[in-house]
């Protein structure tokens, strides 16, 4: 038997026991952003496919909340800084070895360009909307002509912030469940699932709902292979990561994951949309609003759990 | 020129003292420590044993709190030895998650704090104060880079380890076992 402890009587806020210093806002953000950047990517996508008329909740609709989305998000993350007034120090600094760092600088690209897609597209979604300004029209025709030009950088932007939000968890090699790069591809495809059943759940076309559907079904497969691929590559490591991936595998994460990630979170909205497709009346709702609280229990168990594993004590 | 130390678990009592002393020299707030002392007992009654080690930041070699640190407040000053600037400090906790040994804290100011090596004392020339008040001596404060110095020579008679070698962190903090 082998017994650590702390002789000194330590005791530190938010560090001991265990350690607890990413609260509700980190989960949250990271929902947010691989959300927004889902919806960005299947924007950018379909629009230089050129079915832009043919799936306007994807081009059109559902980029409008992005911005909203992100700034959010933001918040969350200013939330969570300790040192509020000091923010600024971000973007006075250029550090490419730091997620962090380059993060905030992608947000600080992606946040604007998404503004100017939404703005591009509020008068095909409000046609009553009049812009008061002439260098706004003028600005709004520029950006019409021009939005192949943006697209591109949106579409790359995007497929990185969704990355981003797993690297900036895996790039802590401290905590063993988050130090696998799996995560990155991992939280990209998950935050693509969500995109989708946002996407899913503004369309009012049938058709595009079943574009969206299939390729949702075909995200979740993936997701589902990433999971057990990550622990696959947990159980052949060292012993601190079996330790991590044993809190999901018979620990004290197993239930609330299994139950509203994987089951309800993934395959039960795959089997009803599987069963949509086939012509099964399903009320869309159900899979959609599934996906979406899935996505967000996986992160905040992610964060959670990750906090706990550790190779000392 | 490279500092470190060289803790002797074999010596330590674990009295704490070099807790209150750093408390004390560097104003910690109330709650918080820069430094700590583990107890680890190995084994069942009557065999038993025990090693008692007074832990801090281990200003590693390579270090993933510098690395992650968004803005350039976690640094390294010369002789290897890792500090943060209030003044660059955001309060993200990125650094916080990156280190294995939970050596950070976050200070109720609000910007990141830690074992500093007391580089103002080491400035002029003195100990940390953990390695000078210390009663049994375990501890050695000196310059790796120095062949006539203190810990130089304890390292080389000695068998020592350092922690989490295995977080690939390069730690400078060693154990004479």
């Amino acid at each position: 038997m082998k017994e650590e402890l702390f002789a000194s009587g330590r005791n530190i806020p938010n560090i001991d026991p265990y350690l607890n210093i990413w609260h509700w806002q980190i989960p949250i953000y990271l929902f947010l952003g691989g959300l927004a950047a889902g919806i960005l990517v299947f924007a950018s996508v379909f629009y230089l496919m050129g079915k832009e008329n043919k799936m306007p909740a994807t081009v059109k609709k559902a980029p409008m909340l992005v911005p909203f989305i992100l700034i959010i998000g933001l918040f969350m993350l200013f939330l969570d800084l300790k040192h509020k007034l000091w923010f600024w120090q971000l973007y006075t600094t250029i550090r490419l070895e730091s997620p962090m760092g380059w993060g905030s600088w992608v947000l600080m690209i992606i946040t604007p360009i998404s503004i100017v897609w939404s703005f591009s597209y509020i008068r095909e979604i409000f046609p009553k909307w009049n812009w008061k300004f002439k260098f706004l029209k003028t600005f709004e025709a520029w950006v019409i002509r021009n939005r192949k030009f943006i697209a591109w950088p949106m579409a790359i932007y995007a497929v990185i912030l969704g990355i981003y939000t797993g690297i900036l968890l895996s790039a802590f090699n401290a905590r063993p469940l988050w130090n696998t790069s799996i995560l990155g591809p991992l939280f990209l495809v998950s935050g693509m699932s969500t995109g989708a059943a946002t996407i899913i759940l503004m369309s009012k076309d049938h058709k595009e709902r079943k574009i969206m559907g299939r390729i949702d079904i075909l995200l979740i497969i993936i997701e589902l292979f990433f999971i057990i691929h990550l622990f696959m590559g947990f159980l052949a490591g060292s012993e601190a990561q079996i330790n991590a991936a044993n809190l999901f595998l018979g620990g004290k994460f197993t239930a609330p994951f299994f139950t509203f990630v994987v089951i309800l979170g993934l395959i039960f909205p795959a089997v009803l949309e599987i069963f949509e497709l086939k012509g099964y009346k399903v009320p869309i709702l159900i899979p959609a609003v599934l996906i979406l609280l899935g996505g967000l229990i996986f992160r905040f168990l992610m964060v959670e759990a990750g906090q706990i594993t550790r190779y000392l004590y | 020129m490279r500092y470190a130390m060289a803790i002797d678990t074999r010596k330590c009592v674990g009295c704490s003292d070099c807790v209150v002393a750093c408390q004390t020299e560097n104003n910690v707030p109330v709650g918080f420590c820069r430094d700590w002392v583990v107890e680890v007992v190995d084994g069942t009654y009557p065999n038993v044993s025990i090693e008692l080690r007074t832990e801090r930041c281990n200003h590693c070699d390579n270090s993933p709190c510098v690395r992650c640190c968004p803005t350039g407040a976690s640094h390294i000053e010369d002789g290897g030895i890792v500090l943060v600037n209030p003044n660059k400090c955001i309060g993200c906790g990125a650094c916080i998650q990156s280190c294995p040994y939970d050596a950070r804290y976050s200070h109720p100011d609000g910007y990141v704090d830690k074992c500093t090596f007391c580089i103002h004392r080491v400035r002029e020339g003195k100990n940390p104060a953990c390695v000078s008040v210390c009663p049994t001596s375990c501890m050695h404060f000196g310059d790796l880079d120095d062949p006539n110095s203190k810990i130089v020579n304890v390292l080389k008679n000695r068998k020592f380890k350092s922690l989490a070698p295995e977080a690939g962190t390069k730690p400078q903090i060693f154990y004479l076992v």
